[in-house]
């Protein structure tokens, strides 16, 4: 069931969580909402659950699959919602707690006490948790609480899954695993879901589609290959992964760095207006000698080769502090040591300029 | 650990002195007048004993005092859950107002208590004339008393519940909500049952409260016997009177039903510690 949120405003007090938003998940899709807290993206999901109301706007309205669902309260939308610290009923055991959903259903839509009963035994095994069933929250770890909340969730065969941060309350290496194993669910449940996150890689990995938020706004709409490759704004690239920022202007047609000038007639800035250059760290490479491109002196000055990658700071002739990631072998080859006087070149750059002129 | 002494460790005397000093403190000021009381009741024997609770008036001020507790405990609980629910779980104007509310029978002494009811209900107070020519009486009469007995012991299950439930969050009621249930289904399956122990705890300390209450039912009791006397001013009437005995055979039944609620307070107390160390014991798994 596809989800479409048009014009959603929300303010609480004098802070604006949501300003003019839009929104369409497409039917059976996992759409991700990636942004740092305080951009609005779990009042939105919030909002599309029935948990919060919008600010009254005429303009304003949640449809799901065609339905005018604005005025519905949470319960009568079918969504199922997962939160970020699991909200499991306490007093419940496992198998209590996935049952409730069915077991509050008006009498004459209340499943028989044995299909209950059946229905819940699927669902233990969809999360392989039916040794479980009788333990209580608090006797489960935290990736197994997680994993009851989405099977608690599913057991009323919501039309729309949201998840609130699922795995933010975890530890790295559970919620790695906890994540494939969501990917694999939605391939085999294909319902509709929507997750809201701030961790990229997360977004990234999951998602068929990442929506970027940033105060209060969306930023960008994309596969996570075009958000990640093509971000539209400094913001996504920036928040996307860590990046070297340099600061220039435009001359000529051309972006101007110091020494590193690139060609910008294509996007037709205005002369002399500010521009920023955004290079991921393994967009750089480190030359000993000058080549005939466009590169930057620069002195290295800490090496640290714990991890994937071969992370190089360098100080650059004009003053900013650069980061060059690359491959063990490529470094072992290039033999630079701190200290040492390199040339740094570019491999992959964005600039962005104001969006106003002055 | 294990007796040697450690640099933790106060010298054995001084451990001695002060484990004495705080018994024998508790001994002169708590256990022996508690003894005397029960002493004093039974002075004369078992059927002297009996005797004067086995009387009319006695038996009047029994029957009130339950009464008026019970209708006490029942009313601030609805109250309590009320409240706590709407401060603990929603933002809304005027809370702190309401928190302030509900405090103040704490800080208001029980004789006051007693007189603004006077000063409400009573012949000369605001309602006087419209109770008067409707001939309603709550000042020196039940009611009264039994408002006095509720406003005294309004805040107990309220503050035993706020702090509780603005820890446990709203997340379960929601997501309860989310999965289809009603309003009532969410108080009395989610709601309810994460709060019982402290809900029991707080009708507990309500209940001792009370069954206690002297000041401000004093003040709108009046002192008829037989019609307006609780325990405690049954027990006033009769050791004014020189009814030692009598005195004391109420007032030892009184301090029976504080002992009991004492009992009671420990067990729950007990019993959560219990509850959540056993919760606690195996989380991984």
């Amino acid at each position: 069931m596809s989800i479409e949120a048009r014009h959603i405003t929300k303010t609480f007090g004098q802070f604006t969580a949501l300003r003019d938003v839009s929104l369409t998940v497409n039917d059976g899709e996992l759409l991700a909402l990636l942004g740092p807290s305080g951009s609005g993206k779990t009042t939105l999901l919030r909002i599309i659950a029935g948990l919060e109301t919008p600010d009254p706007d005429p303009a304003s309205a949640l449809v799901f699959a065609g339905r005018d669902v604005t005025r519905e309260g949470v319960g009568e939308r079918r969504v199922g919602f997962v939160f970020q610290h699991y909200a499991l009923f306490r007093n419940m055991t496992v198998f209590e707690n996935i049952a409730f959903g069915l077991q509050v259903r008006p009498r004459k839509l209340r499943p028989a006490a044995k299909d209950v009963r059946e229905k819940v035994r699927e669902l233990l095994a969809l999360i392989q948790l039916e040794s479980l069933a009788d333990r209580y929250p608090t006797q489960l770890s935290g990736g197994q609480r997680q994993r009851v909340a989405l099977a608690r969730a599913l057991a009323i065969e919501p039309k729309v899954l949201l998840l609130d941060e699922p795995f933010g309350a975890l530890d790295a290496k559970v919620r790695q695993g906890l994540r494939r194993w969501l990917r694999r669910l939605h391939d085999t449940v294909h319902v509709t879901s929507l997750l809201v996150t701030h961790d990229q890689e997360e977004a990234l990995e999951v998602a068929d589609r990442v929506v970027v938020m940033n105060q209060a706004r969306i930023e960008q709409t994309g596969t996570p290959e075009e958000v990640f490759h093509h971000p539209a704004s400094e913001f996504v690239m920036d928040f996307m992964g860590s990046v070297n920022l340099f600061h220039g202007r435009i001359e000529s047609g051309k972006a101007v760095f110091g020494p590193l000038v690139l060609d910008h007639s294509a996007r037709g800035a205005v002369e002399g207006q500010t521009a920023r250059l955004f290079v991921r760290p393994y967009d750089l490479h480190i030359d000993r000698l000058q080549t005939g491109n466009p590169s930057l002196r620069a002195r290295v000055l800490r090496i640290q080769a714990a991890g994937p990658q071969v992370r190089v700071e360098l100080q650059a002739e004009t003053g900013e502090a650069v980061v060059v990631e690359m491959p063990h072998a490529q470094f072992r080859e290039s033999g630079i040591a701190p200290g040492d006087d390199v040339f740094v070149g570019l491999r992959d750059a964005r600039v962005f300029t104001e969006d106003w002129s002055i | 650990m294990n007796g040697g002494r450690s640099y933790a460790t106060d010298p054995a005397p001084l451990r001695w002195a002060l484990t004495a000093a705080a018994l024998g403190f508790l001994g002169l000021f708590v256990a022996m007048p508690l003894a005397e009381v029960f002493g004093q009741a039974l002075e004369k024997g078992w059927q002297a004993y009996w005797a004067a609770i086995d009387e009319p008036d006695a038996l009047s001020a029994i029957r009130l005092t339950l009464l008026a507790s019970g209708i006490a405990v029942i009313s601030n609980l609805t109250f309590g859950v009320a409240a706590a629910w709407a401060i603990a779980k929603f933002q809304f104007r005027g809370k702190n107002v309401l928190v302030t509310l509900i405090d103040l029978p704490f800080a208001v002494s029980p004789v006051i208590a007693g007189l603004i009811y006077v000063l409400v209900f009573g012949s000369q107070g605001w309602f006087g004339g419209w109770l008067d020519a409707h001939d309603i009486r709550i000042i020196f009469a039940v009611p009264g008393i039994v408002l006095a007995t509720v406003f005294v012991t309004f805040p107990f299950v309220a503050r035993e519940l706020i702090p509780l439930m603005q820890s446990q969050g709203n997340d379960e009621e929601e997501a309860g909500l989310s999965l289809g249930a009603g309003g009532w289904q969410v108080l009395f399956r989610i709601t309810l049952p994460n709060i019982k122990w402290s809900l029991l705890y707080g009708v507990i300390l309500c209940t001792a409260r009370a069954m206690g209450e002297f000041g401000a039912v004093s003040v709108v009791s009046g002192h008829i016997r037989g019609l307006t006397n609780t325990m405690p001013l049954q027990v006033e009437v009769l050791y004014n009177e020189y009814n030692f005995t009598a005195a004391f055979a109420v007032a030892s039944l009184l301090a029976l039903l504080a002992l009991v609620t004492l009992a009671a307070k420990s067990f729950l107390e007990w019993k959560v510690r219990r509850v959540h160390s056993e919760l606690e014991a195996n989380p991984e798994a």
